[in-house]
């Protein structure tokens, strides 16, 4: 596709003071990206970084390839158009709750569905930063803001629940400050061919700090992380104690020496039906416990700008390509002399 | 005159011009048979003009006034202007077609019902206490009656058709009668339905039978003592075909994409009436035409707008309700001052209004509908074939100046068809803008680096190496495209974006006048309103009034000149399908007290009524 270059991250930074507040979990993912985008050598202008509005659609201005901070909810579309005129590039979309799943949630699903390679970040910090706090779609019932003085009574999304739900062929969950999860997420993201949703847990420090400390704190994370890793039985816990079965009624965490190591399920991404990838996700309903991270779902499907490459080809091999003169002809002629 | 065989014996009358309307059920088929009528006319070399007319409804109650649906063609020997005021001849299929259009028909015009329908259940549908064929109400009209539904059935029963598909074939009974009436050729309409059906097909074949029982039972009744001859008109020299509003705009983009030598994306979400164009370019992707059907309109804008991103030519369409759903889109494309054409096919609103009929309604939306101060060229079509014109003008202005464009058609442009003489295609002119491949400013890329002449930034695609940047809705420093709250800045980055339109209207033709420049009066018009303007003003100028007309192609920026020009007429008059948009753009403009002619019934002008309210002004003014 193109030339393999090494570059440092410095290459993929751009002269713009990073504007976000201190102590930010964008810092830590705009990093791992930048190291990411560096390792991977792909030229700088194969990478486009198309962005809606909030916080986390800064960041394209901040790193060093082709970019469009666009509108409010509105970046899978616009990612879509360019993915489907170059197949070649690679197309990022930043996002954030509220952008991806308030006044965006439309585009998210049809991007997904239509499976347009676009690689789609969604940092879920769980609450509106740039407006400066008030609830977002995934804010749990109950949250205290300043637009739910007497707590939340909307029902919060689970992202990864509804990108399977429309059928998303890749699905993942990471966290900012596990930069080499989170790198490791981002290389199987790219490298899938098709759409990826990746929910990345951002800490925002200063309107709703430690929201996911269940997963982040030193000693809750050894507790609640449930890592899926393909092929192997899913197990957490210090000591692996705990495992997670899959029947018909969902998945389920149970005590690994209740059920005995085999009737653990063993986490298999690439299963066709999303179902099994779909109980997983209704393992936690939010990083208020055991939550599991990694990748739900890799399946390849037909992806939408292949297809329609494909078309074109197809149309020309059958009608020869476009002659206009015969085209303004194609529904019958008279000559007046 | 009598013809030779024994058979005919009907006196050929020979007319300069007729108008014939179809009308009948929305099931009835009457579109087709309007449609078919209208091609065969063209391929017989009349000159014509269409105004289809149909319900929002698919399939309104059976019978009903509000299910009807009706085609109006107007025919003719010469070159004309408009569909016609009144239709000579109505087809009425049953009895709500008959009451819903004979008060259009001209005094002493021909009406064609079948029979058949007008039992008991449809004359009460129609709300007819009485049935109108038999109780005198008819007199002053020419009534020709058939028993349509019947003869259909008779012809078709050998071609495998059974049950109620036999009587969906009437609408072809009916054009084959009136192609009959007027000496059309049968071939027209039997290789469209081989091409379309194929030979062999059942419906085909008994769409065939009911054309020709239809246009022998003209031959053999002696009801029918009279047919009717327009002889081809005398257009200029050409090659001709009939081309409906969408089908031109939709080829003119393909045109335009060819001449800027860029890929044509249209991202669209289907809505009446744009859907046609969307339907049009799906077909043509042996062009290398990428379709995409969004999910909703605003993602129709937005992958058109990443397509132009990334280098191509990013076209969306729509109509009213869609538009208003656009407008944070074309604010982000003035904004980033990317090229995009957003095609707005007008339809009667406000809201839902009245989706298949006509209006002028969104020009001051087109004109100021965004949020902050976000300048664009807008530009409309007046007659189907100049929005093929309109669409290359369309590409030509976004890709030379770097800036979304918005061009306004209609419904009655979209669905209505008039003869077009092709455009020699290998003489369009080359209009395209190189991409920047290369820094522009030492070994920096400036993205907001502008041409000095077009004010157009460079367009520099994704996949160029070392032109990375980022463009984006917050406001920006020209030259390097930094965020930047400076107030100055702001300031003159608003200028800057505004003064692209003055960089537009500099490379405009000079207004062109049609009629004496020492007139009493101009009549200033855009869009469809063309014919019906032209028309009226060549009815008065032959009644020795002396008018003049000027009909705009750019309305956002108005030609330089058109200042000038109105101020040397001492009345101007605007008929608008709207409340007076233009007029009041005119008026603060420049300061003319233009006379506003407005009509807001999902139809058309006629004639008539601009002629009448020409003569009301120049009439009272001979008198003061």
């Amino acid at each position: 596709m193109t030339d393999s270059v090494t570059f440092d991250r410095g290459a993929f930074q751009t002269d713009q003071e990073v504007r976000w507040c201190p102590g930010c979990g964008d810092y830590t993912i705009l990093a791992s990206m930048q190291n990411f985008l560096a390792d991977l050598g792909v030229a700088r202008e194969r990478h486009v970084f198309v962005s809606g509005i909030g916080c986390a659609a800064r960041f394209p201005y901040y790193v060093n390839t082709y970019g469009m901070h666009s509108i409010h909810g509105r970046a899978p579309a616009i990612a879509s158009g360019i993915a489907a005129a170059n197949p070649d590039l690679t197309v990022w979309v930043v996002t954030g709750d509220g952008d991806a799943l308030s006044i965006g949630g439309n585009h998210l699903i049809h991007a997904l569905r239509r499976n347009s390679r676009i690689k789609i970040l969604l940092f879920n910090n769980q609450i509106y930063g740039l407006t400066k706090g008030q609830y977002s779609p995934t804010s749990e019932e109950g949250k205290h803001t300043k637009t739910s003085p007497m707590g939340s009574i909307d029902h919060p999304f689970n992202p990864l629940s509804l990108a399977l739900g429309a059928e998303a062929s890749f699905v993942a969950r990471t966290i900012d400050m596990d930069r080499a999860h989170t790198t490791e997420i981002l290389e199987a993201a790219y490298r899938h061919d098709g759409a990826a949703f990746v929910e990345i847990y951002q800490n925002c420090n200063v309107f709703n700090d430690k929201a996911f400390i269940q997963l982040t704190g030193r000693e809750e994370r050894e507790v609640n992380r449930i890592y899926l890793e393909a092929g192997k039985p899913i197990l957490f816990g210090p000591d692996q104690e705990h495992g997670v079965v899959v029947g018909a009624t969902g998945a389920a965490i149970v005590d690994v020496a209740d059920v005995g190591i085999d009737a653990i399920h063993v986490h298999d991404p690439s299963l066709p039906s999303p179902g099994v990838a779909f109980a997983l996700s209704r393992l936690s309903h939010g990083p208020y416990g055991p939550t599991p991270i990694g990748i739900f779902r890799a399946v390849s499907r037909p992806v939408y700008g292949a297809m329609m490459q494909r078309q074109l080809v197809e149309a020309q091999a059958r009608r020869g390509p476009g002659d206009l003169k015969t085209l303004l002809r194609s529904a019958g002629t008279w000559t007046v002399t | 005159m009598p013809d030779e065989t024994m058979t005919e014996v009907a006196k050929r009358e020979v007319l300069d011009r007729a108008v014939i309307r179809f009308a009948g059920d929305s099931g009835d088929g009457m579109q087709l048979a309007g449609t078919r009528f209208t091609a065969t006319s063209a391929l017989f070399g009349n000159d014509l003009a269409t105004l289809p007319d149909f319900p929002a409804e698919i399939r309104a109650p059976a019978g009903t006034l509000p299910g009807v649906s009706s085609f109006q063609v107007h025919i003719a020997n010469w070159d004309i202007l408009t569909p016609g005021d009144e239709p000579d001849v109505l087809v009425a299929m049953n009895p709500a077609a008959l009451k819903a259009n004979l008060g259009d028909l001209r005094m002493g015009g021909l009406i064609l019902v079948n029979t058949d329908a007008f039992d008991e259940r449809n004359l009460a549908k129609a709300g007819y206490a009485e049935n109108p064929l038999t109780n005198g109400s008819l007199e002053g009209y020419h009534l020709l009656t058939a028993p349509m539904e019947e003869l259909t059935k008779t012809a078709v029963q050998d071609s495998g058709v059974k049950g109620r598909g036999v009587l969906r074939s009437k609408n072809f009974f009916a054009l084959g009668l009136v192609s009959w009436m007027f000496n059309r050729p049968t071939e027209p309409v039997i290789d469209w339905v081989h091409l379309r059906f194929g030979e062999d097909d059942p419906v085909g074949a008994a769409n065939l039978a009911a054309f020709r029982a239809g246009y022998n039972f003209g031959i053999t009744t002696e009801e029918f003592h009279h047919t009717y001859v327009v002889e081809p008109a005398k257009l200029p020299a050409g090659t001709y075909t009939n081309v409906t509003g969408n089908q031109a705009l939709a080829w003119g983009l393909v045109a335009g994409a060819i001449s800027a030598r860029l890929p044509l994306f249209y991202g669209s979400y289907p809505i009446t009436p744009a859907s046609g164009i969307l339907e049009e370019l799906a077909r043509h992707k042996n062009f290398g035409v990428r379709t995409l059907q969004a999910e909703d309109e605003i993602a129709a804008i937005g992958v058109a707008l990443g397509a132009s991103f990334a280098g191509h030519l990013g076209v969306t369409g729509t109509s009213g309700p869609g538009l208003a759903l656009k407008s944070e889109t074309m604010s982000l494309a003035v904004q980033t001052e990317l090229p995009l054409i957003v095609v707005d096919v007008q339809r009667a609103g406000p809201s839902t209004g009245m989706p298949t009929k006509v209006e002028q309604a969104d020009l001051l939306m087109a004109l100021h509908g965004r949020h902050g101060e976000a300048p664009l060229p807008v530009i409309a079509a007046r007659s189907p074939s100049d929005a093929f014109d309109t669409a290359l003008e369309a590409v030509r202005i976004a890709v030379r100046h770097m800036t979304p464009v918005i061009l306004l058609s209609d419904g009655y442009i979209a669905n209505s068809s008039e003869p077009w003489a092709l455009p020699d295609v290998d003489t369009l002119p080359d209009i395209s803008v190189p991409f920047a491949t290369t820094a522009n400013a030492g070994d920096e890329f400036l993205p907001y680096l502008r041409d000095p002449v077009t004010l157009a930034r460079p367009w520099a695609i994704p996949g160029t190496p070392g032109l990375q940047h980022r463009v984006g809705g917050l406001e920006h420093e020209d030259l390097t495209g930094n965020v930047s709250y400076d107030p100055h800045n702001h300031e003159r980055m608003t200028m800057l974006r505004e003064c692209k339109l003055a960089a537009i209207a500099a490379e405009l033709p000079p207004v062109d006048v049609f009629g004496p420049g020492d007139a009493d009066l101009l009549v200033v018009g855009w869009g469809s309103t063309y014919g019906a303007i032209r028309a009226s003003v060549g009815n008065t100028t032959r009644a020795g009034y002396r008018v003049a007309h000027v009909h705009l192609r750019h309305l956002s920026p108005l030609p330089p000149d058109l200042g000038d020009v109105l101020s040397r007429y001492p009345k101007v008059l605007v008929p608008e399908l709207n409340r007076g948009q233009l007029s009041r753009v005119l008026r603060a403009e420049y300061l003319v007290p233009t006379i506003t002619l407005d009509k807001i019934q999902g139809l058309p002008f006629k004639a008539a009524e601009i002629t009448a309210k020409i003569i009301e002004i120049l009439d009272a003014k001979d008198q003061s």
